[in-house]
């Protein structure tokens, strides 16, 4: 099977590119650039739309085990071919969680029903508790990319350095969600004039930059491979400028709500707009940003966390935090690049190249050898969101209603079709 | 003869001579056990008490029989119904000691550093029986023994140490005597129960079993103390066993000669495999038991001859 894309916007985050060009596809794999259509090849006309590497999706929430009724396999994959991504990074924070072989055992053979790549994280502590490591080395064995205890931050630091010094011996890869829980338990939102207006509870943003202080502390004391989770505030960037000059095995990522959306969004109290952690103010917004395009912040996210009505319905302060995300990622990111705050490569660099490329994957890139993980997308195609059209089971969405532009036209895994709008 | 020593409180103070001398006197109280009548009247009148403050049962009666072989008096103290456990210090309860004029006070505490401050209290020798996480001295000599006596020497060979030895005093004496007696000492644990600093003596570290094993004379498995351990130290004992449990798979990389011991008890199925355990070709654990007794035999023995050089001195007035 041959696959020929002509008069197509080639994003290449590894070259940093965006040029009009040619790409074949053969056995699953980028063959070819601005190459002749090869005999027997079916030849695709992008019409100038962007072909660019599927979206590597690091830190999606799936229901399975636990809560199928919110995101199932199925589900998740369908949205995530909808949305342009390929490869689903799946947190382990299920019920029960990802946090022995048999588990993870488990999950692997369901997320065969997904149409897309999935890869699974593990509990870095078992049932997520911070008080004494997984399997970290049996679990390795049977697949776990990462290690995480998702948004649960330990408090036994003597524990979590243990997790670390045995996680380092074996070359894994852990991920914090920087946060002082001293500070930001039963916060509701980010501390500063909109939680006093609202009346919410608030956490400081320096409760991310704590967190994240004692977990490069811990990094550089055991010279563990470290990924911070999301870095959503100003005054965590220093510090993780500062840990990757002096040379430690340090990433971080973000998430797309953070770069897109600010705390005055939650409005009246919508708790679509609720978040871990809260949304933050504008000008954290605008540093982050920033952050990302100058290359400090290394990786997009989702951080897709379906959530059912029930648990939406309800006080702001009690309300489930998080929000659905696969299908909504593509056209929020456009948001950034018609705002001209990045171009398209550096977008794909955090959406698709940084975290395969942290996480050992080959996907990602466009370059020859690289798999056939592909997207078709027109950046400028508007359209008004309606929840209750995601593939998703959970419609938590805070696009609703909202005008958006970029539109997904067509997605390949390895070279195979799996979504054409 | 070349024993100076007062106390046996660890490997730390001994020269390599005076532990040779351990070991020549030790190798002769061997063949006196192998002998159906083996009392000896070295520590005649003398009175021999135990005091243990932590549970054992192979050291206790290992001293035990050692002291009475030798025709000491001996006296197991339980400390579970002393007085320790109305409240009493350790310094009261060695004062108190002190009193009843014993001769030789055997001590296991599970303080590091308990031995030695009774030892400064009382008038009598002190044989550390292991101290918290700091020396057992005696399991290091009788090791070396049985080490000597299966290699031909306890010089030029190389050790492996296997597995919990954060937690250890005996990976901690060993250590120090076979770095004394010049032998090439590898310690291999999961890094979180390898202790900090340690590479500084002189030994190198490995987190893998087969490149730690590549080419090693003896190999020492040490138990898993999972009651010094508040947890978190290993995700579990069955990722213990695949990665640091000593199997034939991994026995394979040692020396095809290499020697197998434990100082016991065994956790079968979580450092050690049964069958390795079992091996009497390789496994060489029930010689260290036989070798405890001897050994202390020695070291009670060359201490009791101090004690007595030391008290004809005070009373002839003479300082030596």
């Amino acid at each position: 099977m041959i696959l020929h894309f002509e008069n197509a916007r080639l994003i290449d985050p590894e070259a940093g590119t965006d040029v009009l060009g040619t790409l074949t596809v053969k056995d699953g794999l980028i063959v070819a650039r601005n190459g002749a259509a090869p005999k027997q090849a079916e030849v695709i006309d992008a019409g100038g739309k962007c072909l660019a590497p599927g979206m590597v999706d690091w830190g999606v929430k799936i229901g399975e085990p636990g809560e199928r009724h919110r995101e199932s396999f199925r589900s998740a994959g369908l949205a995530a071919a909808a949305g342009g991504v390929t490869t689903i990074i799946a947190r382990p924070d299920t019920t029960p969680a990802i946090d022995t072989p048999e588990t993870l055992e488990f999950v692997t053979r369901r997320a065969t029903e997904a149409p897309v790549r999935i890869r699974h994280m593990a509990a870095l502590t078992k049932g997520r508790a911070g008080r004494e490591m997984t399997e970290i080395g049996f679990l390795l064995d049977a697949g776990a990319i990462a290690f995480t205890d998702a948004f649960h931050v330990a408090t036994e630091t003597k524990a979590l350095s243990r997790a670390f010094t045995y996680a380092r011996s074996l070359g894994a890869l852990v991920i914090g969600h920087p946060q002082e829980p001293g500070l930001s338990t039963g916060a509701a939102a980010t501390s500063g004039k909109f939680s006093s207006l609202r009346g919410l509870p608030g956490v400081s943003p320096m409760a991310e930059r704590m967190g994240l202080e004692r977990d490069l502390a811990l990094v550089e004391m055991t010279g563990v491979r470290y990924h911070a989770d999301q870095i959503t505030t100003a005054r965590s960037l220093p510090a993780l400028e500062r840990a990757k000059a002096a040379g430690l095995d340090v990433t971080a990522g973000t998430s797309i709500h953070h770069l897109t959306l600010n705390e005055i969004d939650v409005g009246d109290y919508r708790t679509f707009f609720k978040m871990t952690p809260p949304l933050r103010s504008e000008e954290d917004r605008m540093a982050i940003v920033e952050a990302v395009a100058n290359g400090l912040i290394d990786v997009i996210s989702s951080m897709h966390t379906p959530a059912d009505e029930e648990s939406k319905r309800l006080p702001f302060e009690e309300a489930a935090a998080g929000a659905v995300a696969l299908e909504t990622l593509l056209p929020a990111a456009m948001r950034l690049y018609h705002a001209g705050a990045m171009d398209m490569p550096t977008l794909w660099r955090a959406l698709s190249l940084n975290p395969a490329r942290r996480l050992g994957l080959p996907q990602g890139r466009l370059a020859e050898g690289s798999p056939a993980d592909l997207i078709l997308f027109d950046p400028d195609a508007p359209f008004l969101l309606d929840r209750f059209t995601l593939r998703s089971k959970s419609k938590n969405t805070p696009f609703d209603g909202q005008r958006m532009e970029g539109k997904v036209l067509a997605t390949f895994v390895a070279g195979t079709l799996v979504f054409k709008a | 003869m070349s024993f100076r020593a007062r106390h046996l409180l660890g490997i730390e103070h001994l020269s390599p001579q005076e532990i040779v001398t351990i070991l020549d006197l030790a190798d002769r109280y061997v063949d006196l056990n192998r002998r159906t009548v083996k009392q000896s009247d070295v520590l005649a009148g003398m009175t021999q008490i135990n005091m243990f403050f932590e549970n054992s049962t192979r050291t206790q009666a290992s001293f035990e029989l050692a002291g009475k072989r030798l025709g000491a008096d001996v006296m197991n103290m339980s400390v579970a119904s002393s007085s320790v456990k109305k409240g009493e210090t350790l310094i009261d309860t060695a004062m108190t000691l002190n009193a009843m004029h014993p001769d030789l006070l055997v001590v296991r505490h599970g303080a590091s550093g308990a031995v030695n401050l009774l030892a400064s209290k009382v008038n009598c020798a002190v044989l550390n029986a292991g101290d918290g996480r700091h020396e057992h001295p005696t399991q290091a000599l009788l090791d070396a023994l049985t080490i000597r006596r299966a290699k031909g020497r306890i010089q030029r060979l190389t050790v492996a140490i296997c597995g919990d030895i954060a937690h250890s005093r005996v990976a901690r004496s060993n250590l120090i005597l076979l770095g004394k007696m010049e032998n090439r000492i590898r310690l291999i644990a999961p890094p979180t129960l390898m202790p900090a600093g340690v590479g500084e003596f002189g030994c190198e570290l490995y987190d893998d079993m087969k490149a730690g094993l590549e080419g090693c004379d003896v190999v020492m498995m040490l138990r898993l103390q999972k009651e010094r351990m508040d947890g978190g130290f290993i995700p579990s004992e069955r990722e213990y066993y695949h990665r640091y449990g000593l199997d034939a798979e991994k026995l394979a990389y040692a020396k095809p000669d290499a020697i197998v011991m434990h100082p016991g008890p065994m956790n079968r199925g979580v450092e050690i495999d049964g069958e390795i355990a079992d091996d009497i070709n390789r496994s060489v654990i029930q010689e260290q038991v036989e070798m405890g007794v001897a050994v202390r035999m020695a070291c009670m023995d060359l201490l009791a001859r101090n004690l007595r050089a030391e008290r004809g001195a005070k009373a002839m007035g003479v300082m030596v």
